[in-house]
Formats: structure tokens, sequence, C-alpha cells
């Protein structure tokens, strides 16, 4: 009940910017839906785009349940999609897709891991808060991309610093013509699996532990060292995928800036989603559907730019998480009122 | 009415009503307080006097009822009201900043300029003025960290009067005193009487009511159910009025021959990262099927020395044995390691250590047992098998109320206790290690955990308590030892022991 007024607040608040710049918002608004929702091409853009913040969602929840504030998503997303790329550039020659696929999608997995497991090491053993590390670890990744892709897996004879193109035993089944692919179910698994494993294993408990209560965790006999590193390699293993729905389902090779947004984007789809697998999966869609329906709509209509777009997510971050309790006032007046 | 009415009441509630959510914390409370007495509120935790104090003192609002001060009812928005008529309040804990001198924690909030040189020289003048009416002497350039627990206190309460207070709360103020200290705070307040101040004494220790009050006002589930004059009570009727029946807290014990020695420690010390000495060469046995008490006051090391035991903190030097299995610096213990030894370890703060506030019931009762069966099968929690498990606790062990899905902060104080500690005996440990058994325990619950612990004892358990409660020491252990500034200092046999003595010894003095 609460997060849906709290997005009807934040498109109140929308529309009447929107109606200040001179655009009529009932209007604005059914451009939106229909941009997002009104075809089975404008779906698929959507749920397209919902993979990637269901990834990065989730990273961002499974460190948090540890307690700890993984901000580093973008470059681990970015790490994750060189680690796909880099296998399947290395085995597409070789391998059937079944088995390439499979290779790629661990490689992600593990760059990802990886480029989080350094920030997580710094914190465990050195003291370095995780905030800071992982913040600077994306200019990091960032830097270590555009030196690669211009200087070393830049395609032959190539203008622009893309590699060459996979194989299509490294590419994922896709739907003709949408960039929709099966990127979607491993998101759905992914989505599962957390909740299996924060609720019903005992890391899952453990890593719980550690987020409410380190000293508790302690007490319990959890290594906070061990269960840090975990936690932070979940995460960043989350978020390399991205690199998987990018990469292997819609570029067919090395890109740069292919993560772009959707690192810092799991933030708050994570806030939004109260950091539960299904919560995360439903703001995915939401923030899947506006950026897919805020297209369409700048498309539109000139007057309302990307910019607006940034700027309408920014106001259902902004209801939904730092004033997500504002309105619970009024609705527990409206229920005590109605009920007898 | 009014005519008939000698003197105007120091304070006075009136129908005062206050709900959260479905728990009913106040009913409908009506009480009066003479000016220049000292009235005790006692009642177990959960009771509602802390909720009264606090909307007396304006930190939450009443659903209904009047406040009325000195004759004239009166609103409570905030602290602020309640201080601008005159009441003052002390924390349980203290609201000190312990890098500021006393002077500088006492202008805190009203530091009269924009220049400090003026405020502190007024606040200078009046301390010496408080000083010498009161007779609460403190150096005013001392920083508050080097100053005893005792001082802080006192410098607490000269902050309220500071402020102007002549009515002052105190919300269980011997909780971190030695039973001297304690003395010593009473004389202040005694003494606070003889000049016109109200005293109002918030607490579930029934020697301090006798010791302390004029009058008290005996609270359960949210209502008043009993004033007495002090001189026309005694401990064992507040005692049933607390609880609503009657209560035996001397327990029978059978005394039980010498087992094997299941926990030794040797030359056992730790040193912080400062070089501070927490624990200095400390060597003790602890034999099967007895118990030994550890008694103190807060902070000489008894926390440490349970962390080192339970494996938590690694020792700086020496060794200890638990159930013939060593742990030195070189063979350093964890937490699931010692209790694979057969250790288990009820936490000195269950809310910080022994327990999850967010988690439910059924989460907290495996704490520290998740991995490995029954638990876990297949990498997976058995989850009906875990609540199976919390609700058997629950059973055993009458932690109300009985739902394993409720968030283990929603249950009382003395149940969240009775949870960890059926948890722990659960398992058949035989090393036991109990820190603060039954601290924010209401006294039925006290009774039943006291009862439990001697039961462990009798099948076999080796039992070591830290308690920073004497009675509960004196009570429960077979063996009582004294820790002193890291270091035991002293052991007792409780039947030679008393109050004195343990007290002498807990401040450091050397016992005779």
């Amino acid at each position: 009940m609460l997060p849906l007024v709290n997005i009807a607040l934040a498109f109140i608040v929308v529309g009447i910017i929107v109606a200040i710049i001179g655009v009529d918002p009932f209007l604005a608004l059914r451009l939106l839906v229909t941009g997002a929702l009104g075809s089975w091409e404008s779906i698929g853009y959507t749920l397209y785009y919902a993979t990637n913040f269901t990834f990065t969602g989730l990273a961002v929840a499974v460190a948090f349940h540890a307690g700890l504030f993984n901000i580093g998503g973008e470059g681990q997303a970015y790490l994750g999609g060189l680690g796909c790329g880099l296998a399947i550039l290395a085995l597409d020659r070789w391998l059937p897709a079944w088995l390439l696929i499979p290779i790629a999608i661990a490689a992600a997995a593990l760059f990802g891991a990886a480029w989080a497991a350094v920030p997580a090491w710094l914190q465990a053993w050195r003291g370095s808060h995780i905030v800071i590390t992982t913040i600077m670890f994306n200019f990091v990744a960032s830097a270590l991309m555009v030196y690669l892709m211009v200087n070393v897996l830049i395609a032959p004879g190539s203008m622009t610093p893309q590699s060459r193109g996979f194989a299509p035993s490294g590419q994922l089944p896709a739907i003709a013509g949408l960039p929709l692919n099966l990127s979607l179910a491993l998101a759905l698994a992914c989505c599962a699996g957390v909740w299996v494993f924060l609720w019903h294993t005992p890391w899952g408990y453990a890593l719980r532990t550690m987020g409410h209560n380190p000293e508790a965790a302690v007490y319990g006999g959890t290594n906070l060292r061990r269960m840090t590193m975990l936690a932070m390699c979940l995460s960043g293993a989350l978020a390399g995928f991205v690199g998987v729905n990018e990469l292997m389902g819609v570029h067919h090779r090395i890109v740069l800036d292919f993560q772009a947004g959707y690192g810092f984007a799991g933030i708050a789809v994570a806030l939004m989603g109260r950091n539960h697998p299904l919560g995360v999966l439903l703001a995915a869609l939401l923030f899947g559907a506006l950026q897919q329906g805020g297209a369409e709509l700048a498309f539109e209509i000139p007057s309302i730019t990307r910019e607006m777009v940034v700027v309408i997510q920014g106001l259902i971050i902004l209801f939904s998480g730092a004033l997500a309790h504002l309105p619970r006032p009024w609705l527990q007046a409206l229920f005590a009122r109605r009920a007898p | 009415m009014q005519a008939l009415t000698p003197a105007a009441a120091a304070i006075e509630l009136r129908g005062i009503d206050k709900s959260f959510g479905v728990v009913h914390a106040v009913r409908g409370v009506s009480l009066r307080i003479e000016p220049g007495t000292i009235t005790g509120i006692i009642g177990e935790n959960g009771a509602g006097k802390s909720t009264l104090m606090s909307i007396l003192y304006g930190l939450y609002r009443a659903d209904s009822g009047e406040i009325w001060v000195g004759g004239q009812p009166v609103e409570m928005a905030s602290p602020r009201d309640a201080i601008a008529q005159g009441i003052g309040m002390v924390h349980q804990h203290f609201m000190l900043i312990d890098t500021f001198t006393v002077l500088e924690n006492l202008i805190l909030g009203a530091e009269g300029g924009p220049l400090l040189a003026g405020g502190l020289a007024a606040a200078r003048a009046e301390l010496a003025r408080l000083a010498r009416d009161y007779g609460l002497s403190v150096d005013p350039d001392a920083r508050v960290a080097d100053l005893s627990v005792g001082e802080q206190q006192r410098v607490e309460i000269l902050k309220v009067l500071f402020r102007g207070a002549r009515i002052l709360i105190l919300d269980e103020p011997s909780a971190v005193l030695t039973p001297q200290e304690t003395d010593r705070l009473f004389d202040i307040l005694r003494t606070l009487k003889e000049r016109g101040v109200t005293v109002v004494l918030i607490t579930h220790k029934l020697r301090e009511i006798m010791a302390a009050t004029d009058r008290v006002h005996v609270m359960r589930q949210g209502q008043i159910v009993a004033e007495r004059r002090t001189v026309d009570t005694g401990s064992e009727e507040l005692a049933e009025l607390m609880v609503g029946r009657k209560v035996r807290l001397d327990l029978d014990k059978v005394p039980v021959g010498q087992g094997e020695i299941l926990l030794r420690t040797e030359h056992l010390s730790l040193v912080d990262d400062r070089g501070v000495r927490l624990l200095d060469d400390i060597g003790i046995e602890l034999r099967a099927g007895e118990i030994v008490g550890i008694a103190g006051v807060t902070g000489n090391g008894q926390s440490e020395l349970l962390q080192v035991l339970a494996g938590i903190r690694a020792p700086s030097a020496g060794r200890f044995t638990v159930c013939g299995h060593a742990i030195d610096t070189g063979h350093p213990g964890d937490p699931a390691r010692m209790r694979e030894l057969g250790l288990a370890h009820v936490p000195e703060d269950r809310l910080r250590q022994g327990m999850v506030a967010a988690f439910q019931a059924s989460e907290t009762s495996i704490l520290g047992y998740q991995d490995g069966p029954p638990f876990t099968r297949n990498y997976l929690l058995d989850g009906p098998a875990v609540g199976a498990h919390c609700a058997e606790l629950m059973e055993r062990f009458d932690v109300r109320p009985r739902s394993p899905g409720l968030r283990s902060s929603h249950f009382s104080g003395g149940n969240q206790q009775k949870l960890v500690l059926a948890r722990e005996i659960a398992r058949r440990p035989r090393v036991l290690l109990v820190g603060q058994p039954t601290r924010g325990v209401d006294i039925g619950a006290i009774e039943f955990i006291h009862r439990e612990l001697v039961k462990a004892r009798d099948s076999g358990c080796a039992v070591l308590v830290v308690s920073v409660e004497l009675d509960e020491i004196l009570s429960l252990a077979d063996r009582i030892l004294v820790m002193f500034a890291g270091r035991i200092v002293g052991e007792v046999e409780p039947r030679r022991a008393d109050e004195r003595t343990l007290g002498l010894m807990m401040a450091g003095a050397q016992a005779a």
C-alpha cells in the first residue's frame, strides 16, 4: 500500500513540474505508459531494462543485508562484462553454445566478484571503509576498461573502441528484433536464489545476523572477515551479470559504457524494493518501465528531455526512499476513520 | 476540595493513560507526590514505571490524563517544558561527554551567550553555591573520564540542579554503583530532601526502596496497585505486590561433591590496543557441579573475562583449558570451537550479543547453533525444525508469549533472557558462562532463572556467573571470586561473606 502511495505522490509532483514546462501532464503520462507497456515491442524493452536493474538491485540488497553498502555495482558490472567477454573471445571458436554460455556467465560472476573482493578485503583486514573503496573502484574499472578497449581488445582495423563480434555460440538466445534475451530468466533465477540463500541457508542466516548485529554474529561463531568477503563477492557477482545481459544478449561484443547508470540505479531499486528479492523485482520493473517509457516520451515531446526522465526517477527515489514514511500518518488516519 | 488540601502536591498525576499500539503501558494512573519527600516507584520490568516517568518528563505524551505541578495543571510537550517546571531527570545511562570537564558538561545546553567565558564563570559560581548548599562537591575542572562512576552520577545530579530543578527523578540510579557508592548516593538524596528538593526514585530493587524512601508506589501491569508508607511495609510484602503472588527468592541448594575441573585458567591476561591491562594474571578453576560467582563493579574486567573464555577475544598471555583442551595465544579459540568443546555462554548484554532484535524468536533460538543438524540439512535451514525447537524451548522455559514467529525485540527483557538461557542450557553444556543472568529481568523471571542455573549445576555442569547484583551472587554461588581492576582480588565463601566485606573488596580495598 505505502509504496503505491509514494509512487502516486511522486507522479503528482512530476505532473506539476511537467505542467510548468507547458506540457499537458495527462498526455505525458499516457505517452509514458504506452511507451513502456503499449506494445509487445515496448514491453520487451521494459523487461530488458528491468533485467539490468534486477541484477544491480539484488547486488545492493545482498550487501545491505550484511550491513555493507556496496556502491560499486557500476564497476562490478563493467568487470563482469569484461569477464564474460574475455571468455567468449577466447573460446567461441571451439566450444558449442551449451558449454560456452555457462562458462561465460560464470566468468562474469567471477570477474564481478573479484572486483568486489578487493574492497571487501580492504574493509575486512585493513578497515578501509567500503563505501569509499567501492566508489573509487568504479573509476578504476572505467579507466581499466578504456585502456583495454583502446589498446588491447580493439578489433583490428576498427575505428571505435570495441572488440570483434562474438560468434553465435557466444550469443544468448533473444527475441527477434528485441534486446530481451535469456538473461531475464537468469535474473528471475537470481531472485529466487537470493531469497533461498538469505532466508533458508545457515550462511544467509549468519550474513543477516552480521548485518543486524555484528557482535551477535561474533558471539554466534561467525567470522566477520570471511562473511564480509562472502557477502561482497556475491554482491559483485550479481552486479557482474549486467555484462551478460548487455554483451552476450545485445551488443554481442565488448563495448564501452554498456553498464552506464545501472550500478547506481541499483541502490534506488534495492531501496524501493526494501531489499527483498520480490520487492527488487517489482522495483526493477518500475524502473525498466520508466527508462523505456521515458525514452519514448522524450522522443515524442521535444520539450521533455532525457534529463526530465532522470528527474522523474529521482523524485520516485526521493518519495519512496527518503520520504517513505511521510504519508503513513495520513494513511493511518484514513483507515482509522473507515474502521468502525 | 482545594481548601481541604493543606499544601499543593509537588506532582499530581490524574488518570494518566498511554498505549503503544496494542500495548496498554499505563492504565489510568493517578498519584500524588508530596513536596520535600523521597518517593519510590517500584515495579517489575515492563510494569510501566519508566513510561510513566517519561510522560512526566515530557518525553512521551499521555493519551489522556492531567499532570499537575505545584497545584497547577501543566502541559508537558517536551523535556523543555518539564525543565521549565523545575523537573529534572537523571538517566540510568549517564549523558555526559567524557572528554569535557565537569564545568563544560554542566553548561551544555545552557551556554549563556556566544562566548563561553561568561557562561563558564557564572557556572563556576553557581556550582560553588550548589556544592555549599547541598554538600555535593566535585572538582569543576576535572575531566569526566577521570571521575569515578559515583562522581559522574553526582555530576548528573548537579547538571539537573544547575537547571533549577526542584523535583528530581532518578531512573535506576544504582545500576552502576558499588554498595558503598549507593549508600553515598542515598546520603546525597537525603540532604537534597532536607533542602526541600522532591525526589522520585524509580527502581526494581526492594532493598533501595526500604533504605531510601518515605513513601512507595507499587506498579504492576501499568497500574498503581498499592501505595505504602515505607515504615509500614517490608520487602516481602512489596515483592508480593509487584509480582502479584508469593515469591521465594531463597534457593534450596544441596551441596555437591568435588567434581572434575572443567575450566582452568593460568596467568590469563588481556591487554588492549592502547596498552591498558584489562585482565591481569587470572587463575581460576571451575569444577563440575559448582557455581562460581564473580562479583565486582561493572568495568573491572568481568566482561573481558567472559569474552576471552567464550572465545570472542584472544588472550594476550597465559592459557586456559576447557574440558581438557588448551587455548592459548598460539592456539586461539573462537566461539564456534568453544561450543564444540561443550562450553555455552549467556552473554551479559543479550540485546547486543545474545540475540538479534530484528529476528524472529525462532531465529534467535538457534544463534550459534545454525550450522549442522538438526537445524541445517543438505545446506538448507530446516524452517519447521527451527520453529519446533523454539516452541519446545518456550514451553520448557515458560517464555511468553509462545510465538516463535514474533520479533525477538517484542518480548520483554525477562522473556528474552529466558529464551537465550534456554538456547544455551538446552545443549547440555559441560561449562556454562553466564553474564548478568537477571539484568533487566523481573522478579518472577529471576526466581525461575536462578532455579534453572541451580538445576544445571546439579546435573553436573560447571557454571560461572558474573553479576553486579551482590544478592544474586550471594544466593547462587558456591564460591565467590571478587574482581577489581582486572585481577581476582579475593575468594570468599558465601556463608562467611556479607555485603560490607564484599563491597570493600570490590572497591579495591584489601580484604582483612
